[in-house]
């Protein structure tokens, strides 16, 4: 007997196994030659200030405008109970918690990630990744692992930033239009985080720095036939990185705040 | 005769059905110049990736100075690639860096050499390959077709290899600048007393840099000899190649390897 659907997801469990399979094992071989010399050390303060700095712009905008329209849209629905005073505490504990490492993720995703899938993609396509082994340059160790180490240690940073600048966002509106007293919304903005708060933003900020880069890095250095392969491997980077923000955001605040 | 600076015995590939190589068998004296010419998707690339460690056979042996590189380990592999240098077909230079730091990029990363020095090894190179340090500060992508050739050339070099790939050298160049690159290549390995494997389907390239000529059709060596018997190989199959013949025993392979 013949089965079409049953056949269908059989296909693509396999298929999603099988991608899961690859990345990790890509994952692994970059870890692993990673911690062997020789460490190329330029190239990750090259990455650092391209994930980082670069990206402090787009990543303040919207961490900016993000905590102007929470302070906002909190207010208007707090005012009908008269809890316009939890206004600053839900600012803070939404950015540092959630909205920061996520929205911080998301854009450096779409920024980063893209870009590095284009950069190895077209390296690939290229052959200059099979003139780095004949160099006895290991493409590991000189292009995925600064990346990956880039993108752990870099995020978190700005991930900070980002939490500071939508606070800042959230102080404005609430001070400049809400009328709210300054003092007072800063003594309940800093009353109310916790370091928790704050660390488990940083650990998810970590996590996304990772999947950003591993999903820019292995999209790109598998990709193959030309500008068409580069630009899907370009699409792919930033969907599947995407994704596993959402996902691991979720598994990560559950580790952290479940009860 | 002497022992072979390149020894493959029985090295096979397939890609799911299609079977790229077929046990091939081929020595490669210390200082020759040995061309492989074969009609696009014939394995010609493939062959060398594998002699390389780029692709990993399914089959066979490769020995490089007698030593087995199927199944080396990371360490191995980087100690025996130190012995290669490699001209690639669309040359790879790498376009975030500078035309000297592509030519440095070996001495400097691999070999830890400082790169004040390198920087003047990369110059000494690229004058070798007839470029000036006018063009050092630049990037490959203002360079010309011909020129970009000649930086990877100077960068294939550049460490003084003992061993050089070329990959369709002359490919997608005027005939003019296809014989600068000919005599480029000739002038580069005499000096450097290097082993030489080239794969192209330029008949003249071929017969100006090479000691002696074989020919890959259908993942099988189908002839081996000197430059000077090519014309009279007794092979169909070469006789069409050289002739540049439509008709014939050899049919073209449409999808790409």
């Amino acid at each position: 007997m013949n089965f079409p659907l049953v056949t269908l997801l059989g296909r693509m469990t396999i298929s999603l196994l099988t991608e899961i399979g690859a990345v990790t094992s890509f994952a692994w071989t970059a870890i692993r030659q990673g911690m062997r010399p020789p460490w190329y050390s330029r190239q990750v303060l090259r990455q650092m200030l391209e994930i980082g700095y670069y990206s402090l712009p787009v990543v303040g905008l919207t961490a900016i405008f993000t905590g102007m329209v929470l302070a906002l849209q909190s207010y208007t629905g707090f005012a009908r109970f008269s809890a316009e005073s939890a206004i600053p505490n839900v600012v803070v504990v939404s950015l540092t918690r959630e909205l920061g490492p996520v929205l911080a993720g998301l854009m450096v995703a779409g920024r980063v990630g893209a870009a590095m899938a284009a950069e190895i993609g077209t390296m690939r396509v290229t052959d200059q990744i099979d003139a780095l082994t004949t160099l006895s340059t290991d493409p590991f160790r000189y292009l995925v692992a600064p990346r990956l180490i880039a993108g752990v240690v870099t995020l978190p940073l700005l991930v900070l930033v980002a939490d500071s600048i939508g606070i800042l966002g959230g102080y404005l509106v609430g001070v400049y239009k809400l009328d709210f007293n300054d003092a007072a919304y800063l003594r309940n903005t800093i009353e109310f985080l916790q370091t928790m708060d704050v660390v488990s933003g940083l650990v998810k900020a970590a996590v996304f720095g990772f999947l950003i880069t591993l999903m820019g890095c292995y999209h790109g250095y598998i990709s193959r036939g030309g500008a068409e392969g580069v630009g899907k491997a370009t699409t792919n980077a930033v969907v599947s990185a995407s994704i596993l923000i959402l996902t691991f955001n979720y598994f990560i605040t559950e580790a952290f705040f479940s009860r | 005769m002497a022992a072979s600076k390149i020894s493959l015995r029985g090295v096979a590939k397939s890609f799911g059905p299609k079977k790229v190589l077929q046990g091939i068998d081929l020595d490669v004296a210390r200082g020759e110049s040995l061309v492989v010419i074969g009609g696009s998707g014939s394995g010609k690339s493939v062959l060398l990736k594998c002699i390389l460690g780029l692709i990993q056979p399914d089959a066979g042996s490769i020995r490089i100075d007698g030593e087995e590189t199927v199944d080396l380990s990371d360490r191995g592999r980087a100690r025996v690639m130190r012995k290669f240098g490699m001209l690639f077909q669309q040359g790879a230079l790498f376009d975030s860096l500078k035309v000297w730091e592509n030519v440095a990029f070996g001495p400097i990363q691999s070999d830890g050499m400082d790169p004040a020095q390198a920087r003047e090894v990369a110059l000494a190179k690229l004058g070798a390959v007839g470029l000036g340090p006018d063009i050092a500060e630049l990037r490959p992508s203002e360079l010309s077709g011909g020129m970009q050739k000649r930086v990877s050339l100077a960068r294939a070099i550049a460490r003084e290899p003992e061993i050089i790939f070329f990959d369709e050298p002359t490919t997608g160049l005027d005939p003019i600048m296809s014989d600068v690159i000919n005599d480029l290549i000739v002038k580069c390995v005499r000096e450097l007393g290097a082993t030489a494997i080239s794969i192209t389907h330029d008949m003249a390239s071929a017969r100006k840099i090479g000691d002696r000529i074989t020919m890959i059709y259908d993942g099988r060596l189908i002839w081996q000899g000197p430059v000077a018997e090519i014309d009279r190989s007794g092979n169909e199959h070469v006789d069409q190649f050289i002739n540049g013949r439509a008709d014939g025993p050899i049919r073209m392979q449409v999808r790409k390897l």
